[in-house]
């Protein structure tokens, strides 16, 4: 009886230190920069979020995504299935590059993007003839597909290595083509996986900061994605703008976390 | 594969073969400035004091999600994702409103060591929560059942029974977070106000480098990051490797 109070009020102190640390470092800073975003009221804040540079910085943020994302999704799958079905040496080394942008700092990406194509690099030679790779979207893009590349393909892994190979093997001696195969076997198989990859995909593409930041030169209202545009009017103590587009990546951020939320036990039932 | 070499290693092999122009003791000399080298090891020091905290907190979060129940679970289990989801000058500029200069409570962690690992911690809540969360849903609760039943209490349990089935997790979900604080660029830049030998971390000096034109400088100290980025990626995958190995035996 005692130990049943006891274990009671241990669970419960734990409940409150988890619950405690959750609302101090996530809830309450996140909420506190809405209401900081609201204070002065709502047109106040539609007002900072409608002007020509912010919407300009809106419009390029979801270009490049809509970029980005397509190509690390069709890109995603096929490393997936290279790594899971593959066979050749070498697998656990490109294991290991594909986590990289995971655990590499994005200024390093956004430097060694720079070294790439700026003067006297490999390819800074394409600038000469009239591919602008720096200072200019397609940098911005490359810094965006590097950073965001290993999602779809961490979630499509584990569930095609769950998969097997045996229903693809009997479609094949059935007489079907490889194209045939993913398209009636594999995909539907793996399809909630790659929603939940492209979700995060997504996420990671809109919310870049270090790696394009790198690489874009930072120009108002030409290279100037939504993240470096807070970042811009907070040093050019603009904070109230600051405040409102951070709400507008927030709200981005919170249909991203309820998506995720969505997919989750579908993805769980298709197992 | 071409793919994968145009987007990540042709950039990556441009960063190591131009940190390597200027000759070996040239980037030796750049790497080991008393700026870079102070960056350096706040930054390593930061990273590491954010992976423990990561550890216990993480541990803790994931206990209290699948085991507890009360009303909201679900939502707090969601707002765990949100910190991958938010872009990091946000996730900054968030703390930076709440516990910076002009917040309402009147601490101010701006430009300390303190702001840095808030921030940090910020960034890299999800790992370790989300590695130990299916490992402990799986786990069978008989077993502790039967430690209670035989008398032991509920810390011997979690020391003797639940941490050793929980520590592949634990470990490598802190390995993930120590590699991203140790990357972390757009959740610090605000609140850590680059003061060079105080608040300056890596990932900031090299953008003020290379904002200043020093290339060589920022791609020493890179080419230091991106070894222990792969340092850490190798390890797990070969802790991975060797605890399946040991599994089947």
């Amino acid at each position: 009886m005692r130990k049943d109070v006891r274990g009671n009020v241990s669970r419960l102190a734990l409940r409150f230190a988890a619950l405690g640390y959750l609302a101090l470092l996530l809830l309450l800073p996140v909420g506190f920069v809405f209401y900081r975003a609201f204070e002065h009221g709502a047109g106040h804040a539609w007002h900072a979020v409608t002007t020509h540079d912010a919407v300009h910085a809106l419009e390029l943020t979801l270009l490049i995504s809509a970029i980005a994302v397509p190509a690390n999704t069709i890109a995603g799958i096929v490393l997936a299935l290279a790594l899971v079905r593959g066979r050749f040496p070498g697998r656990g080394l490109l294991n290991a590059v594909v986590d990289l942008p995971l655990a590499l700092s994005p200024v390093v990406v956004g430097l060694a993007l720079f070294l790439l194509y700026g003067r006297g690099g490999w390819l800074g030679g394409l600038a000469g003839h009239g591919l602008k790779i720096l200072f200019a979207v397609p940098g911005m893009v490359l810094a965006t597909m590097f950073v965001s590349l290993p999602f779809v393909v961490r979630e499509v892994v584990p569930v095609l290595r769950e998969l097997g190979a045996e229903q693809e093997e009997a479609a094949e001696t059935l007489g079907a083509g490889p194209f045939q195969i993913f398209r009636r076997v594999t995909f539907p198989a793996i399809r909630w996986a790659v929603a939940y990859g492209v979700v995060l995909t997504t996420a990671r593409a809109i919310g870049e900061f270090g790696a394009v930041s790198a690489v874009s030169g930072n120009i108002v209202g030409r290279t100037q994605t939504l993240p470096l545009y807070v970042k811009a009017q907070f040093d050019g103590f603009d904070t109230a703008d600051a405040y409102a587009s951070s709400v507008v990546l927030a709200l981005i951020a919170i249909v991203v976390v309820v998506g995720l939320r969505a997919l989750h036990p579908r993805e769980e039932g298709a197992r | 594969m071409g793919y994968l070499s145009v987007v990540v290693l042709l950039p990556l092999a441009a960063l190591v073969w131009s940190s390597r122009s200027g000759g070996l003791a040239a980037l030796w000399q750049e790497a080991t400035r008393p700026e870079a080298l102070a960056a350096l090891k706040l930054t390593l020091g930061v990273a590491a004091v954010c992976a423990l905290v990561n550890a216990v907190a993480g541990t803790g979060i994931a206990w209290v999600l699948v085991r507890d129940r009360f009303a909201g679970k679900s939502v707090v289990d969601s707002l765990i994702d949100l910190p991958f989801a938010l872009p990091t000058i946000v996730a900054g500029l968030t703390l930076l409103a709440l516990y910076g200069p002009s917040g309402p409570f009147g601490v101010d962690v701006g430009f300390t060591r303190l702001g840095l690992l808030l921030a940090l911690l910020f960034v890299t809540l999800p790992f370790v929560v989300r590695a130990v969360q299916p490992v402990l849903l799986e786990l069978d609760t008989e077993m502790e059942e039967a430690a209670a039943s035989l008398g032991a209490g509920a810390f011997a349990i979690f020391r003797r029974i639940v941490f050793p089935n929980l520590l592949p997790a634990i470990l490598s979900g802190v390995a993930l977070a120590f590699a991203r604080a140790v990357g972390e660029f757009g959740a610090v830049v605000l609140i850590s106000g680059n003061i060079p030998f105080k608040t300056e971390v890596s990932s900031v000096y090299i953008f003020g480098q290379l904002q200043s034109g020093n290339g060589t400088g920022a791609a020493a100290v890179s080419v230091l990051l991106l070894a222990i980025s792969l340092g850490v990626l190798l390890a797990i995958g070969a802790f991975r490797h060797w605890r399946t190995r040991h599994d089947r035996a």
